[in-house]
């Protein structure tokens, strides 16, 4: 029990409570993060990626409510802390950026205000002091002339900036993991590649863990040392970067890679995955994706799959997968399994 | 090119600007009483000024006070116009004086003279800070609006400041219990607070609580009690504001910035009323200066049912026994006031939400 990983998150399911039913987000995923480690969560539009998150950080909205699973950091299960603990814990051991950089900073309060409350309330640092890390933080981001920016208002920064604070922000307390959900998905494409690389120059100096939240492979290929494919809220395939890339196991992980585009090869067509996301309030019997999936057989539609081991590095959550593994004779037929 | 030909004409509107008030500042103050009031004019000019060449708020404020000027102009004009042009006038009643005392009184109140002339000999007497007196008690305007005001303004500061504080609380507890019984509750009075017009509110609170009930005794000259009359005058404004927070509150609390302040550890007690309340109450703000202005210059309805007296009684008063110094005088009163609340609540606005320019 040496190894105990930073946070375990165990078979977690979360729903929302609407007038429609009850929207299954989440539907029992489980993974482990070690100090220090990056890992990206991939998936579309309402795969759960950002409701996973938010799970762990309870900032779920009112009708969201966590029905299952265990969330454990440093081996204690923080689904069971008081709200008070869990205001003291959010910020300060796990904390998180958003999409929209735009519409995340409070419009009526200016940047240092924003920033200087993030580190007031947790540490007992004197009024000084907390100027002091503020502008330091904001040197750290690479925002240029911090006493001047902390006096402006949210409206009087680019969007890039913004992000820049909202990591500021984020790390100002020094935290052991950072989630960013969807950190450059709302930025410019240069902006972009820019908010990476300072994520990851902050990981190297930090020694933070990140949970990188994306709907694009691409962004997360060189930078995360495991990668989780989520669809309809549970895991499909879960591997080292490598792995992921080179050796999908997963039918929907195949037709995401089919979907980034690539310089090399000039006159390829994109190949999208065709039809819509599953509905989470009627999740289908068998795999969420088998109705999208070219390759279904008949027990994908009737049997969610397991997730199997392909090797070390590497878990996928697909009866192809299966029956590959089942021909190669990496795996025994159980008894009264038909494929 | 384009800067240098902006900024002469900047120059020249800050002149002008200048100019003006001090002008104005100059009528206004100098005659009637010669040494306190030119110190004040001095000042009000510098002040003027000062924020002319400061920055755009400044800009802002003078223009708008020289534009509340303007306004205020046009509508006593339109008012002095409109009451002239109504047949008869403050001495034509059933039973008529004698033709030589007519002639007098119209001697006295210059109404023998042209009604531009008159306008002119109004406007000149205003200038020296004097409204005239009542053609019908011969009591000096300014000394009338003074005691009828401070009643308005007791009542209707009460009224003003117990709407704005009950509104907002009750909208945001409204809001952050959406849908349940507390909202339910909220929301079905504040609506019928709002569908109930002001004299009906005012004569049930009369008929329940004084004459049925019995806790509050009637309001009299002995026993001024204003507890009544402020809640009538309340209720509909503070059941606006309620239904104006808790939209503005739910739509605030829905926010990204709200995600972000819970994720930062901020405590939910703060989120609320730090992060989420400013937010929400930019669009109250633009509603709470003209209903002040409103309030402050008294309902004339809850003052005659309550007889508490105030300046709107006065008002319809004045304008009942064609008494045309009361109407000008009340007139210019009310639109000064509302005027001046308006600007306020604008400037106000800019404080909470630092995104609005005022260029």
């Amino acid at each position: 029990m040496s190894e105990m990983p930073l946070l375990q998150v165990k078979n977690l399911h979360t729903s929302f409570f609407t007038d429609a039913g009850e929207v299954k987000a989440v539907n029992g995923i489980s993974y482990n993060l070690d100090a220090g480690k990056v890992l990206g969560i991939v998936g579309e539009s309402g795969s759960g990626k950002s409701v996973s998150a938010y799970s762990i950080m309870r900032i779920l909205t009112d009708t969201g409510r966590v029905t299952g699973g265990e969330v454990l950091f440093k081996g204690e299960n923080i689904l069971n802390y008081t709200p008070q603990q869990m205001q003291k814990f959010r910020g300060s051991r796990i904390s998180i950026i958003f999409q929209d950089p735009m519409t995340c900073l409070n419009p009526t309060f200016s940047i240092g205000s924003q920033l200087r409350e993030a580190i007031r309330i947790h540490t007992d640092r004197n009024k000084e002091q907390i100027q002091a890390r503020a502008v330091e933080m904001l040197q750290l981001v690479g925002v240029n002339e911090p006493e001047r920016r902390l006096r402006q208002y949210p409206h009087e920064l680019s969007g890039g900036m913004r992000q820049r604070v909202m990591i500021a922000m984020a790390l100002a307390c020094e935290p052991d993991i950072l989630i960013a959900d969807e950190p450059t998905t709302a930025l410019d494409v240069t902006i972009q590649a820019q908010i990476l690389e300072l994520m990851q120059s902050l990981q190297k100096k930090l020694g933070m863990a990140i949970i990188m939240i994306t709907h694009d492979l691409g962004v997360i290929a060189d930078m995360c040392d495991e990668i989780i494919v989520m669809y309809g809220g549970k895991v499909c395939e879960r591997g080292t970067a490598d792995e992921i890339f080179y050796n999908p196991r997963h039918e929907y992980t195949k037709g995401l890679i089919r979907s980034i585009p690539r310089i090399s090869e000039k006159h390829e067509k994109l190949v999208p995955i065709a039809g819509s996301p599953v509905d989470l309030l009627n999740l289908p019997k068998g795999c969420a994706f088998a109705a999208r999936c070219d390759h279904a057989m008949k027990i994908c539609l009737e049997q969610p799959p397991e997730e199997i081991r392909v090797n070390d590095f590497h878990i996928a959550a697909c009866w192809n997968n299966v029956r590959r593994m089942m021909e190669d004779g990496q795996l025994e037929v159980k008894d009264g399994e038909e494929v | 090119m384009d800067i240098t030909e902006r900024k002469r004409k900047e120059r020249q509107l800050i002149v002008h600007t200048v100019v003006s008030l001090a002008i104005f500042a100059a009528g206004w103050l100098f005659l009637p009483i010669l040494t306190e009031k030119i110190l004040l004019g001095v000042v009000l000019v510098l002040i003027a000024g000062a924020l002319y060449f400061s920055n755009n708020t400044g800009r802002y404020v003078c223009k708008r006070v020289l534009l509340a000027l303007l306004t205020v102009f046009i509508i006593s004009a339109i008012t002095f116009f409109a009451m002239n042009a109504i047949p008869g006038g403050p001495f034509s009643k059933e039973k008529a004086p004698s033709a030589a005392v007519q002639a007098v009184l119209e001697e006295r109140f210059h109404l023998n003279e042209p009604v531009g002339k008159q306008f002119i000999l109004y406007l000149e007497g205003l200038m020296q800070g004097n409204f005239g007196v009542s053609t019908k008690t011969g009591r000096e305007i300014s000394t009338t609006i003074f005691d009828s005001f401070s009643i308005s303004a007791q009542l209707g500061g009460y009224a003003a400041l117990l709407a704005v504080v009950l509104g907002v609380l009750f909208g945001s507890i409204a809001a952050l219990n959406r849908a349940k019984a507390a909202d339910r509750i909220i929301i079905f009075f504040t609506t019928l607070f709002v569908a109930v017009p002001s004299f009906i509110m005012a004569t049930l609170l009369l008929l329940v609580f004084c004459l049925q009930l019995n806790w509050f005794p009637i309001f009299s000259a002995d026993n001024q009690s204003y507890v009544l009359p402020v809640v009538a005058l309340m209720l509909s404004p503070m059941s606006y504001i309620t239904r104006l927070t808790k939209t503005s509150m739910l739509d605030v609390l829905g926010q990204d910035y709200i995600r972000t302040a819970r994720a930062k550890g901020v405590s939910q007690w703060l989120v609320i009323f730090k992060h989420a309340l400013r937010n929400a109450l930019i669009p109250v703000i633009t509603y709470v200066g003209p209903m002040t202005a409103y309030i402050l210059t008294g309902s004339m309805v809850v003052e005659s049912v309550f007889t508490t007296g105030g300046l709107g009684t006065k008002f319809v008063q004045g304008i009942t026994n064609r008494d045309y110094p009361m109407i000008m005088g009340t007139t210019i009163f009310l639109a000064t006031l509302m005027v001046t609340a308006t600007l306020l609540s604008d400037l106000v606005y800019k404080l909470v939400d630092p995104r609005i320019d005022f260029d």
